[in-house]
């Protein structure tokens, strides 16, 4: 039997937003809408994603022409569980989107195009074949172009200005490298590749390729040295949309980097290198950014710099602890960072500015609402035992066992950096007397909020946090999926024969004259 | 032929990264076009280049019995143009935008998005 379900979290966020723009004109309609069509999505993931969870790999070959000539689709442990996450994720922006984006946006085509984003996310997540990748992620880089510039203020076009230019510029590296690898190898779909790739002797070339994947993903990831136009950007949007860009669009080109490099190139000492030296500098770079910040998006921003360099880090080194570490960071980072931003944005409404100088007295006004934000920040922090602390245990560990010191060392600095960077903005925004400011008081409007968009505004919040909590206090059925993850991507065998169960050619040879 | 086309593409590629670290929004925009039309002829050319041997298999066989052009670079290259049409237009209109409301087309002046 075929396992149509696979395709299904993409196939619902199409039909969402197919099904939202005839209702182009009505809001009030498209906000429901949206949830309902996230809610429908969120569960056709999670019933992807348990299924993978057994450790059995799904593949869809479109039109039935069989791998590698035609399209494919490949759910392993790993995607199910990004796909999931996403879901979540955007469930979650949805509800706070329903709530919070004004009807000037909404009539401009807001969630259709969150729906669109959603299934790009999912599409990349699910591409067996790199060609496929490169097309979702244009339709996700399409997408995201619309909701960042969406509203037109002046500092969202002239952040849109320099993350237009640099993903546009990513885009055409990756597809360079597209083209040097089929010149190459004569294939697009990664299993056939991988089969390739380690057969050929033609190793130059091929690090010609993985060296234009790395700056065309690593720009996508933000990570050391091309990391520029994410603070310059991220913090333009409205919060909902930075939420979902923080929390997932770096995400799928570290997710990338791990797929792409753990079948094709990783062998390579060259590119281990390569990655644990840029995953230091990420990581330290990213951190002190983070502290010389005063807007608090920003101070997120440089944030999600430094915890890339975590993932990274676990991929170079590559043994099954620190895979376990970097895909455990990776789904932690997913939940925390959408979360961050979803709460910058409440934060916003309370005191009408991001600059933390015009914060102040949040814990005071608001004493149960800024424990929830606390939960998170120690969690984004890593304090143990939420979610934060087990992946930087297992990198820790398995950075000291494989004598990769430089990495121990970034990590405890990230970590205590990170750490200083959240006292700041706890300090600035929460415990600091209020600062009157007068542009800010006026754009102050929490209170003239009415209950129910007050728990709509809060809800996606709570969920989140509960997911982050679940993870810190279940930690060990985490680590059993991630482990099982860490040797899928060790072990390619698995994911080949999902793909190409006949490895032999089709052709029969009575029938060639 | 090929030698033509290896050099055509290397040019691109030079002319766009060029016009992209130039200050002026116009520039870039071109430098972006100039970029992409590299990335697409290149993905013709290493997919070989061959004349007038069309992929069809004659009626009488089953397999192919001669060399033939592959035509799946053509059909990437036909995916690509496409998708970077969507993406250049939809990058003119901001630039003009950005234009507009910024009051500048020097990307100098565009930086109070990156300050503390």
């Amino acid at each position: 039997m075929i396992p149509h379900f696979t395709i299904l979290p993409i196939l619902l966020p199409l039909l969402s937003a197919v099904v939202l723009m005839f209702f182009w004109s009505k809001p009030r309609n498209q906000r429901v809408l949206s949830v309902i069509g996230h809610g429908l999505t969120l569960m056709a993931s999670y019933y992807l994603a348990q299924k993978t969870f057994t450790g059995e790999i799904f593949s869809v070959q479109a039109g039935n022409w069989s791998a590698p000539f035609g399209i494919t689709f490949v759910a392993d442990a790993l995607s199910g569980m990004l796909v999931l996450l996403a879901s979540l994720a955007a469930f979650a922006v949805s509800i706070f989107s329903a709530a919070s984006i004004g009807n000037g946006r909404a009539s401009f085509g807001y969630f259709p195009i969150l729906q669109f984003l959603l299934m790009g996310l999912n599409g990349s997540f699910l591409a067996g074949d790199i060609f496929n990748l490169y097309v979702w992620f244009e339709v996700i880089i399409i997408s995201s172009f619309v909701l960042i510039t969406l509203g037109g203020e002046k500092a969202q076009l002239e952040g849109a200005v320099k993350y237009v230019t640099l993903n546009l510029l990513a885009s055409v590296i990756f597809l360079t490298g597209i083209a040097v690898l089929y010149g190459i190898m004569g294939s697009l779909n990664l299993a056939d590749l991988a089969v390739k790739i380690s057969a050929s002797p033609d190793k130059g070339l091929i690090n010609t390729a993985a060296i234009l994947f790395l700056v065309g993903f690593g720009i996508k990831s933000a990570i050391f040295p091309m990391y520029f136009w994410l603070p310059a950007s991220y913090h333009t949007p409205p919060a909902a949309v930075s939420a979902i860009f923080g929390g997932l669009l770096t995400k799928v080109g570290v997710y990338a980097l791990i797929r792409v490099f753990s079948l094709l190139f990783i062998e390579d000492p060259f590119i281990r290198d390569v990655f644990i030296v840029l995953a230091v500098l990420s990581m330290i770079t990213g951190a002190v950014g983070a502290i010389g910040q005063q807007n608090i998006r920003k101070v997120f921003s440089y944030l999600i710099i430094s915890h890339i360099g975590f993932m990274i880090a676990g991929l170079g080194m590559y043994s099954t602890l620190a895979l376990m570490g970097a895909v455990f960071y990776l789904f932690h980072d997913i939940l925390v960072k959408t979360n961050v931003f979803l709460i910058s944005g409440v934060i916003f409404k309370m005191r009408g500015s991001f600059r933390l100088e015009n914060l102040g007295g949040l814990y005071n006004k608001f004493p149960l609402i800024s424990i929830v934000f606390a939960i998170v920040m120690f969690s984004l922090v890593g304090t143990p035992p939420l979610s934060g602390f087990w992946p930087k245990l297992y990198l820790l560990q398995s950075s000291f066992t494989e004598g990769e010191l430089w990495i121990f060392g970034a990590i405890l600095l990230a970590s205590f950096l990170t750490l200083i960077a959240i006292v700041k903005v706890w300090l600035a925004a929460f415990w600091k007397k209020p600062v009157e400011n007068k542009i800010a008081m006026e754009r102050i409007v929490w209170h003239q909020l009415i209950p129910i968009e007050k728990f709509l505004i809060l809800l996606p919040i709570l969920i989140l946090t509960t997911a982050t909590l679940y993870i810190g206090f279940y930690a060990e059925n985490i680590s059993d999926i991630c482990k099982l993850i860490a040797e899928q991507i060790q072990d390619k065998s698995g994911y080949i024969e999902a793909v190409m169960p006949q490895i032999e050619t089709n052709i029969n040879p009575e029938n060639i004259p | 032929m090929e030698i033509l086309l290896a050099v055509t593409i290397g040019l691109l590629y030079a002319a766009g990264i060029f016009l992209i670290l130039r200050r002026s929004l116009v520039r870039l925009i071109i430098g972006l076009v100039l970029l992409g039309n590299g990335a697409n002829l290149l993905i013709f050319l290493l997919g070989r280049i061959s004349k007038g041997q069309p992929p069809i298999i004659p009626e009488e066989s089953k397999v192919f019995l001669d060399a033939y052009a592959d035509p799946i670079p053509q059909a990437l290259i036909l995916t690509a143009i496409v998708i970077s049409f969507g993406l250049q237009a939809y990058a003119i209109i901001l630039v003009k935008r950005a234009y507009r409301v910024v009051k500048t087309d020097d990307i100098d002046n565009m930086i109070t998005t990156d300050e503390v």
